[in-house]
């Protein structure tokens, strides 16, 4: 909560969002991070199939997939679906 | 503008609120039945089997979901009614506060009907009671045509945009619902043209634009997301404010509606009853106050200054009018036809001392529960509660502050 937030004037009303999801940053509810080894990543991109948040992005430059941690809560799912053991949860 | 002439019809009170309904242009009806409603629903059902409306009606499996059906069809724009009592009423409870806090004008009718166990379908006002909170506009209706009248009343208020809150118009199970009384009803485009088309205003969208508030896929907006400590609570006091606005727009929809109809219910919040000059008055809800008008009526012909005030819009509560109605009154009486087990009286008395407090004067206050369950409210009961406030007047004491009237002892 921060001041710059607006009064019941100033909103749209039944909770209409007046800007998209994408500005409130749920990373910030993460107590556990995902942390990839590439030496063990085959790239096989269930992690990116089972991420309920999106916030797991494939990097075509580079061949790999990246954590947006604005936006990952630290659920976990990855680690646990991720068949060579290549996602481990660090505490944050 | 003169009054326009009416058609009089011999109608329930159900049959009343669906020719309303007909009249008032409505898109969407999602309904279940339930004694004493039913005829409302049966009614409407054959208007549109019959071709008379063009509205959508959706049969659904239960209550829960015709009022999750009217909510949806009402966030996309569209007029939408349903009906209800009892445990119908309480098994939309859930959705009663999505469709307020949704802002989506569904209309209601709920006919009053005692809350099982055990089981009952007769009329006391502990269904409607128990969602005074949901943020729904409550207005409770004294006779069919009041019905009818206040139907169509408020599809215009609950639409406004400066309201944009469902609203509910009460009616007595089977003293109103069931029971034929002359009405007289306006031409169909009279009231079409009164109701008018729904007006959708406008707000931001996440993309920043300004769209219609409804549900399109041309201008999309969210309605109603995950809102945490950070915005919910600017939205709950949104609803407070549209509340208060309500007060003034019930007023004038009732008023402008009275000048087509010729009829008037009060000021459309309260409706007085010989309180001009009032020493005494019982304050009352429902189809009991036409009973109480009578008693008023033989104990002022023998010089008792006896008034009633009919409570006709219960949410918003009407307490500035109240406090000015009541400001020469010496003993009210507030007459509960329901109770809240274990609270110091019914909700009515609960509201109205509490508005009393502020008030310049401090009558004596007291409360009667009664009718509970369909049970008689005769004229010999209502006379007694108007000898008991000419006592209190007298002794300047309240022997017993919440009673309960008509119960076998």
């Amino acid at each position: 909560m921060t001041s710059k937030q607006k009064g019941w004037k100033d909103i749209p009303i039944a909770g209409v969002c007046w800007t998209p999801t994408t500005e409130y940053l749920t990373g910030d509810w993460r107590t556990y991070k995902p942390v990839l080894d590439l030496e063990k990543c085959n790239k096989c991109l269930l992690c990116y199939v089972y991420c309920p948040d999106g916030a797991i992005e494939w990097k075509r430059e580079v061949q790999a997939i990246e954590f947006n941690y604005k936006y990952c809560k630290g659920c976990g799912i990855c680690a646990k679906e991720c068949r060579q053991e290549a996602i481990k949860m660090v505490l944050e | 503008m003169p009054v326009v002439k009416q058609e009089v019809l011999a109608l329930s009170g159900d049959e009343a609120v669906a020719y309303a309904v007909k009249q008032s242009d409505v898109d969407v009806v999602a309904a279940y039945p339930i004694t004493p409603q039913t005829i409302i629903v049966e009614r409407f059902s054959e208007y549109v089997h019959n071709g008379e409306v063009d509205t959508e009606f959706v049969c659904v499996e239960s209550e829960h979901s015709a009022l999750t059906a009217c909510l949806a069809a009402s966030a996309m724009g569209a007029r939408t009614f349903t009906a209800s009592a009892s445990a119908g009423l309480a098994l939309m409870h859930e959705i009663l506060y999505v469709t307020s806090g949704c802002r989506a004008p569904v209309v209601m009718a709920i006919v009053n009907r005692a809350l099982s166990a055990p089981i009952n379908i007769h009329c006391d006002h502990a269904d409607s009671m128990v969602e005074r909170d949901a943020s729904w506009i409550q207005i409770y209706v004294e006779n069919s045509q009041e019905a009818y009248d206040s139907v169509i009343q408020a599809f215009k208020i609950a639409e406004h945009p400066h309201i944009l809150l469902p609203a509910m118009v009460m009616l007595d199970a089977f003293f109103l619902s069931h029971t034929l009384e002359r009405v007289d009803v306006l031409p169909d485009d009279t009231v079409r043209k009164f109701v008018g088309a729904r007006k959708i205003p406008l707000v931001r969208s996440h993309e920043g634009k300004l769209v219609p508030f409804k549900l399109d896929p041309e201008t999309p907006v969210t309605m109603g997301p995950l809102d945490l400590y950070d915005y919910y609570f600017e939205h709950k006091r949104q609803q407070e404010e549209a509340m208060q606005r309500a007060l003034q727009k019930i007023k004038q929809v009732h008023d402008e509606f009275g000048k087509i109809c010729g009829r008037r219910y009060g000021n459309g919040l309260i409706d007085p009853y010989r309180m001009e000059d009032a020493e005494i008055a019982a304050i009352c809800m429902g189809s009991a106050s036409g009973t109480a008008k009578v008693i008023v009526d033989h104990i002022r012909a023998k010089g008792v200054k006896a008034g009633l005030l009919r409570l006709r819009t219960f949410r918003p509560f009407p307490s500035q009018d109240l406090i000015k109605a009541l400001e020469n009154v010496k003993a009210i009486a507030v007459m509960d036809r329901s109770h809240s087990f274990g609270a110091h009286g019914g909700p009515i008395f609960h509201e109205v001392r509490h508005v009393l407090y502020d008030a310049p004067t401090h009558p004596h206050v007291v409360n009667y529960i009664y009718g509970l369950g369909g049970r008689d409210m005769p004229q010999t009961l209502i006379h007694k509660i108007y000898k008991n406030l000419q006592k209190i007047v007298e002794t300047k004491h309240v022997e017993t502050p919440v009673q309960f009237i008509g119960v076998r002892e």
